[in-house]
């Protein structure tokens, strides 16, 4: 049974401007232990879908337009804030990008975590002395590899480096020992080397505690290190789902191909880079008919008309192209 | 945080020296000649050349300055060249009287501006936002005096809840003389109905002298709740399930209080100094009557007097300012 099950969800957000139809019908059902990518271009509504998953999208500005989205078959749109409280941190928890803001400056770390592990207390119906929540934040900073726990808890955020932060935000993920992970961009801004410890420490993580993964990132590199399967978005709608290793491989939809001529290759420096050409659409009038048309090189006039739904095209592999041909 | 508070301190001193400085240099530049006015119209010559020795005015001003820094340094203010009164003993009547309205009026504006503030940030757009717009626009907008006078008519001549002016009951005796604030001395005496006849004096003119403070601690309030509202950090705190009171009320407020603390410290140094509308209408024996009536027989030494009182008090609560500062936010626990 997949753990986290989306149906046919369309979000929009009303402004001054009028309506950025930001998601659009979007399919997407995860299984319990798989470690899934979602790659995309920055604005394509990765963080938005993210968001959405624990229903932290403000409404209004945000609508939702159809669609539903089922955790552990529980209808998550239609749980009011104090069942949602369950949720967040305890069934589905979230790592985000940059370890600068999502951290409070002016409490220290072991108050943050406290205020996480009693949040996960109160929606367990237990009870906790400050001692005992003390040991637990300090046993969730030994958890992510940082050394002298305890002492860290009484520092505060600008006192730690990135790399130390962004640990103390995957901690305070795992203080509710939630199923589903989201990683929105986890170390997008982080220094490399860093980018690397963390991604490793988010690998043991998820293959220790058989954490089921999703990870949000504009970096198929990334992706690729972490994730089998690898869901590519494009302007508010999935293009393409499938294996990592096939989607590598062979890439169906137009702009997949591109995303990975796209990607630079260091054996083989001779080759020159590929872009794509254009720009993302502006999401107040998406383009009619597929959204990529515009920039698709092999554009043709059903494009422009009718939208391609996400069609299971090989063993595992779904594509949203109407030239995509089953193989 | 000792580091903190000694540098802190030596600045306060610092500053103090500037004021004593500058408040001298403008009592001796002012064109008018306290040794004529002191000795009346009808004085000779003679008679004023007299007064201006007594009271030493005819000596250098260096000279002068340092006495007077001797003097204050012994807590001796001067005395007035118009009543013959000590200024020390003139400032410690009065400016307990007025210490006592100013900290009713910042308790009421703090107790109700933040929680307004907070409460029309999380319903924004709601009519309790509107409302406390109302009453932000209206506090800035209406004149003191003005104000003053319709609270009497309705609170005290209409609906007779109130007394109309004055600290306490004609016929009621003062409590027994501690700090002069008769709020606090009649606590401590014991005496409750002269405290609670007190505080029914203080509360319209508190109210009135509250209303502009309350305004602009409930929109600095509510903008800057919007904002932490808006982080990324009470983003996280939500998504890992913390509860939105304890997100709104403990989380986000601790970063929102900053920038009101400062406000507070301004205001409370700017109402100190500007009650003198407030006690005229509500015939409250405060400083700033004091100052006032003091400026108009351009008696210097009581002026200086006030000047340096006020200083002193706003230096203080920047001081306190300060110290709020760094115990909400650790990156500011550093001595300058």
């Amino acid at each position: 049974m997949s753990l986290l099950e989306v149906v046919d969800y369309s979000l929009a957000f009303d402004g001054f401007e009028g309506t950025h139809q930001v998601l659009d019908a979007i399919d997407l059902a995860v299984d319990v232990g798989e470690t899934v990518g979602l790659v995309g271009e920055t604005g394509c509504g990765k963080s938005v879908l993210a968001k959405s998953l624990l229903k932290l999208n403000d409404i209004p500005p945000a609508r939702i337009l159809s669609g539903s989205i089922r955790f552990d078959g529980r209808d998550l749109l239609a749980l009011d804030e104090t069942a949602l409280r369950a949720i967040r941190g305890g069934g589905i928890a979230m790592i985000f990008q940059d370890p600068m803001t999502f951290l409070n400056p002016v409490f220290s770390i072991g108050d943050q975590m406290a205020e996480v592990i009693r949040a996960r207390d109160r929606a367990d119906n237990r009870k906790r002395g400050a001692r005992d929540v003390r040991a637990a934040a300090a046993a969730l900073l030994a958890a992510v590899r940082l050394p002298d726990a305890a002492a860290l808890l009484d520092r505060y955020p600008h006192e730690l480096s990135g790399g130390m932060r962004q640990r103390v935000l995957i901690a305070m993920a795992l203080a509710g020992h939630a199923r589903l992970l989201v990683a929105d961009e986890p170390t997008t801004a982080l220094d490399v080397t860093i980018q690397s410890q963390v991604l490793a420490l988010l690998a043991d993580l998820v293959a220790a505690q058989g954490l089921t993964l999703l990870l949000i990132s504009h970096d198929l590199g990334v992706i690729g290190a972490l994730c089998r399967r690898i869901v590519v978005m494009y302007a508010g709608t999935i293009v393409e789902d499938a294996p990592a290793a096939q989607l590598f491989d062979r890439p169906l939809h137009p702009y997949t191909q591109g995303l990975l001529a796209a990607v630079p290759d260091i054996g083989r420096p001779e080759r020159r880079l590929a872009g794509i050409p254009g720009s993302i659409p502006n999401l107040l009038a998406p383009p009619a008919g597929c959204r990529f048309h515009p920039r698709c090189p092999l554009a043709i006039e059903r494009c422009r008309r009718e939208r391609p739904a996400l069609r299971r095209i090989a063993a595992g592999q779904r594509v949203a192209c109407h030239l995509a041909e089953p193989v | 945080m000792a580091r903190f508070l000694l540098s802190r301190l030596g600045l306060t001193i610092l500053m103090l020296a500037g004021l004593v400085l500058i408040t001298f240099v403008i009592s001796n530049v002012a064109p008018a000649d306290p040794a004529a006015l002191a000795a009346g119209p009808d004085a000779t010559r003679d008679m004023v050349e007299t007064v201006r020795k007594e009271y030493g005015l005819d000596r250098p001003l260096p000279e002068q300055f340092v006495r007077y820094v001797g003097g204050l340094l012994a807590g001796n203010f001067g005395r007035s060249v118009a009543t013959g009164h000590m200024v020390a003993e003139d400032l410690a009547r009065f400016f307990p009287a007025t210490f006592e309205l100013v900290s009713v009026s910042m308790t009421l504006a703090i107790l109700l501006g933040v929680p307004l503030g907070m409460l029309a940030a999380v319903r924004r757009n709601h009519w309790l936002d509107h409302a406390t717009r109302v009453i932000a626009v209206s506090g800035v907008a209406l004149p003191a005096f003005w104000f003053g006078l319709l609270l009497q008519l309705l609170f005290a001549v209409q609906l007779g809840l109130v007394p109309t002016s004055g600290r306490l009951e004609v016929g009621t005796p003062p409590p027994p003389v501690l700090t002069n604030m008769y709020l606090v001395d009649a606590l401590v005496a014991g005496q409750l109905d002269t405290f609670w006849d007190a505080f029914g004096h203080a509360v319209l003119p508190a109210i009135v002298l509250a209303f502009p403070c309350l305004a602009s601690i409930i929109r600095v309030n509510r903008a800057e709740m919007i904002e932490v509202l808006g982080s990324d950090y009470v983003l996280a705190a939500r998504a890992h399930g913390v509860a939105r009171a304890r997100v709104v009320g403990v989380l986000a407020l601790r970063n929102a209080m900053l920038p009101t603390v400062a406000l507070i410290g301004l205001r409370y140094g700017w109402m100190l100094g500007g009650t003198v509308l407030v006690e005229t209408v509500f015939d409250w024996p405060g400083i700033g009557l004091y100052a006032v009536s003091s400026a108009i027989a351009a008696d210097f030494k009581p002026i200086m007097g006030v000047t340096l009182l006020v200083g002193l008090n706003f230096m203080f609560a920047n001081l306190l300012v300060d110290l709020a500062y760094a115990g909400l936010d650790p990156r500011l626990r550093t001595a300058p």
